[in-house]
């Protein structure tokens, strides 16, 4: 027998795993495609994964942000770059340099250390999932404590817009 | 629900991306590859936020969210003049400030 709240953590415990795996899968073909238009859209899978993450940990409006800018936007950026740069689309072993071990080591070596020091430090901490983060909280915490940040970053969004446009246009 | 497995994913994305930024040479890949990194960032700090009760954690998600945006625009504008002014954009071949 099993109390209700034991079953929901479990669905979340099983729906996270699925999600993490496919997101895994995702990322690693991301890295190792041949073809640079299926690693975009496997890039596609791994960001909608960090979204249903987000609803996971009961951050909605995260989630929502996360679909509407980088499945909406980034990605179209990306496929624009793709089509601009006229990548090859059919040649194999194109997209690799010759480090691809030393990388692959790199990679497994940081995994491995930061594997073992988070587990060895947050070992056994456990989430409590209280209520749902209301979007008015967080737009509170944006415009009270962190105000000055948010208007830093606009400036700086505005900046990258232009620094875009007078690098990218033909004169 | 126990965070270690939010922060294992996590760091698993991260060094993937790690793999790519280093063993791709195509600038457009590199740069998901970077896109796979901040996004391992910001389920840390979503995770942490969950962890701690606290909302700043969401917050900084969005703020590194904006970023990212900016720095994909950016980089994808430096990406495109680089292939109009030189052959391709495959990073190993521009070497103009190598000594």
């Amino acid at each position: 027998m099993t109390s209700p709240v034991l079953a929901s953590y479990a669905a979340q415990n099983v729906a996270f795993w699925i999600i993490a795996v496919t997101m895994a899968v995702a990322a690693i073909g991301v890295v190792t495609m041949k073809n640079i238009v299926h690693a975009a859209l496997a890039l596609v899978v791994v960001l909608a994964g960090v979204a249903a993450q987000y609803i996971l940990l009961q951050a909605e409006f995260l989630g929502i942000v996360q679909v509407l800018i980088y499945i909406g936007a980034v990605i179209v950026l990306f496929l624009f770059g793709i089509m601009l740069t006229r990548a090859p689309m059919r040649k194999t072993g194109e997209f690799d340099n010759d480090q691809r071990i030393l990388a692959a080591l790199v990679a497994l070596l940081i995994f491995g250390v930061l594997g073992y020091l988070l587990a060895d430090q947050f070992g056994g901490d456990k989430i409590h999932f209280g209520q749902p983060t209301q979007t008015s909280t967080i737009a509170d915490s944006i415009f009270r404590t962190y105000v000055v940040g948010f208007e830093v970053v606009s400036m700086l969004l505005l900046a990258a817009l232009v620094g875009a446009i007078v690098l990218a246009r033909r004169d | 629900m126990p965070i270690t497995e939010y922060l294992l994913l996590s760091a698993f994305l991260f060094c993937t991306g790690v793999y790519g930024a280093l063993a791709r040479r195509n600038g457009v890949l590199v740069l998901m590859s970077i896109e796979l990194m901040l996004n391992a960032v910001n389920i840390n700090l979503v995770a942490f936020s969950a962890r701690l009760s606290d909302v700043a954690g969401q917050v900084f998600a969005l703020f590194v969210i904006t970023i990212a945006a900016a720095e994909v625009g950016v980089g994808l504008a430096i990406i495109l003049l680089i292939y109009r002014n030189r052959v391709g954009v495959n990073l190993d071949e521009i070497d103009l400030m190598k000594g």
